[in-house]
């Protein structure tokens, strides 16, 4: 087990370097950073005060090597926007990502899981087309449009909830729905599908035979077994969820990480989005470390191979 | 006994593969709908300029927000009305399908050509080269495709053509996944063993006696990727970082009608709803093709 584990964060550590290599890389995408901060109206002066300043005349490896050194200690530079360190910026918008991205993926579990389940138990039933159809319609409909749809009948229309902000819990409620219906497809079929595979089982058989209730069937014998790869699904998602929140923010003007990454890129503010870019990634990369050590703690097969 | 096993064969002859195959897709309800569907909107694509005398570009700044026909004071002049600044709304929807499919097209045979050689890479040879595409692949992964797409596409100026290939070179992932399973599947079967034993070379194993067998799941990919891609694209249109206007593109057009969702929620619904019958009609053409091809993995 501790083989295994420390081979997963081996591996974890490399594909986190990688990822801020490229983050990095993206401020000389622009080609010369140093006139991208002066503007148009500098002079060739101005442009070199700014690039010794930066440091941009380094060679390109130091400055990736300063930089990823000072992330490691949380220093993500400055923002040329609001000429603040961007750890600070990044620091309380973070909380908001991270309620909507616990909030969505709660509200993806807690339809998708009962549905999955109820839909397996009597395949081609009312209850599993239902299921099917809203998986379906989840997996086609664009998030952003399913959010203005929302706005235009709980906000315009019935007027129950706020449109935008982040005032209070009622901001964080379309939000949710929109984030959650987003992973919920997935979720929902996986569970479907682990059912109906454990419910054909020896197991469940002789449960049964013992004259155990369907109640005790389905959720001490048959549920228990289904959910495993739901779990580490459930992890993927949520760090999929935490990226993908810059839709879903930038619709409600929730302001959370998604937003402030929406708002530096229109910015072209390169050292708050390369840090989110990073931040981002390591969610996704620290989520699914801890699905597969839990998912090999379960399952002694993945263990060994 | 003997009858019946006669029978059977005979029963198993008279129906050629083909006529099996023909009666799983017109059993299929969800794959008819896709192939219907996505073939009217690649049709309305194709002939948009037959369909709607009106040019998507052209202003009528004195015809600015008519209705569509379901709503009062509508001109029948302008079927699904006009946006805020005049232009004919179902030509803009028409040309719209253009784009959308363009960029769904053509960012997924790019993607497909990255995933595939990877995939395939990974699963023949094993080794050091699966270490690497697997790496390679956790990395994009572990990128928030949404971030790094907006950020990039920034950085380039959007245009059409920096769009298709930021996806195009994003959405590469689920085709080396899928191609690398579906390659290990294969290639140690017998008919590659032979293949090799007769001296055929490595291009002509994975091209002739590999590619054929797991044709089925790339195509199964490709359809959801292309989907992927144009729900990418109209959500970096929509955040104003995507195809810029004035583009019919339908994730501009809904940006567009955000401003005026208070009174004229029509302006989001239209293209919305395309919007969502044509990326339904693509993944109900996904999931069909991948029950009919293999049958046995429903579910």
């Amino acid at each position: 087990m501790l083989a295994f584990a420390l081979k997963r964060l081996g591996l974890a550590v490399l594909v986190t370097l990688t990822v801020s290599l490229l983050s990095f890389s993206l401020l000389f995408m622009s080609g010369d950073p140093a006139s991208a901060i002066a503007g148009e109206n500098a002079g060739a002066a101005d442009i070199e005060a700014i690039r010794t300043l930066y440091g941009f005349d380094r060679p390109f490896l130091v400055q990736y090597a300063d930089w990823l050194f000072s992330a490691l200690r949380g220093d993500f530079g400055q923002s040329y926007y609001f000429k603040l360190p961007v750890s600070e910026l990044i620091a309380d918008r973070l909380s908001v990502t991270m309620l909507l991205g616990v909030c969505g993926i709660s509200f993806a579990l807690l339809t998708a899981v009962p549905l999955g389940v109820a839909a397996a138990m009597r395949p081609n039933s009312f209850i599993d087309r239902t299921a099917l159809f809203l998986s379906v319609m989840g997996q086609a409909m664009p998030s952003f449009w399913f959010g203005l749809v929302l706005i235009v009948i709980f906000s315009i229309r019935l007027g129950w909830l706020p449109p935008s902000g982040t005032a209070g819990w009622q901001n964080f409620v379309m939000p949710t729905i929109v984030l959650g219906y987003y992973a919920m497809p997935a979720i929902m079929r996986l569970t479907r599908a682990g059912m109906l595979e454990v419910l054909g089982a020896d197991y469940i058989r002789t449960a049964r035979a013992k004259g155990a209730s369907e109640w005790r069937v389905m959720f001490k014998h048959a549920l228990r077994n289904a959910v495993v790869p739901v779990v580490s699904l459930a992890a993927v998602q949520m760090g999929f969820m935490l990226g993908g929140s810059i839709v879903v923010e930038s619709i409600f003007a929730l302001h959370g990480a998604g937003y402030l990454a929406w708002e530096s890129i229109g910015r072209n503010d390169l050292p708050t989005v390369q840090a989110l870019i990073l931040i981002f990634s390591m969610f996704y990369i620290v989520f699914t470390f801890l699905s597969d050590l839990a998912n090999a703690w379960l399952d002694p097969r993945i263990r060994v191979g | 006994m003997a009858r019946t096993i006669d029978t059977a064969a005979q029963q198993i002859r008279t129906a050629s593969p083909a006529a099996l195959l023909r009666r799983r897709i017109f059993g299929h309800y969800g794959l008819l709908f896709g192939i219907v569907v996505l073939a009217t909107i690649v049709l309305i694509a194709a002939f948009a300029p037959l369909l709607t005398a009106h040019d998507p570009y052209t202003q009528d700044l004195l015809a600015r927000m008519k209705p569509p026909f379901w709503m009062a004071g509508s001109d029948p002049d302008h079927l699904l009305g006009t946006d805020h600044l005049g232009r004919d709304y179902l030509a803009r929807l028409l040309y719209g399908a253009r784009i959308s499919l363009a960029i769904g097209v053509i960012a997924a045979l790019i993607s497909g050509l990255i995933g595939t050689a990877m995939g395939v890479a990974a699963g023949y040879f094993g080794g050091r080269v699966d270490l690497v595409v697997t790496f390679l692949i956790n990395v994009r992964l572990a990128m928030p495709v949404v971030l790094v797409a907006l950020a990039v596409v920034a950085i380039l100026d959007g245009s059409l053509q920096v769009v298709i290939m930021v996806l195009g070179l994003l959405l590469w992932d689920r085709f080396a996944v899928v191609m690398r399973s579906s390659v290990l599947q294969v290639r140690d079967l017998e008919y590659v063993n032979a293949a090799k034993a007769i001296g055929c070379s490595v291009p002509r194993v994975i091209l002739s006696e590999i590619m054929p067998n797991v044709v089925n799941n790339l195509i199964v990919v490709a359809t959801l990727e292309m989907a992927h891609a144009i729900l990418l694209e109209a959500a970096l249109s929509f955040l104003g970082l995507g195809v810029q206007p004035p583009t019919p593109s339908w994730g501009l057009m809904i940006s567009e009608g955000k401003q005026m969702l208070l009174f004229e929620p029509w302006l989001i619904a239209i293209p919305g709803v395309a919007l969502f019958v044509l990326v339904l009609a693509i993944n109900l053409l996904g999931d069909g093709l991948r029950d009919v091809s293999a049958p046995e993995n429903k579910g």
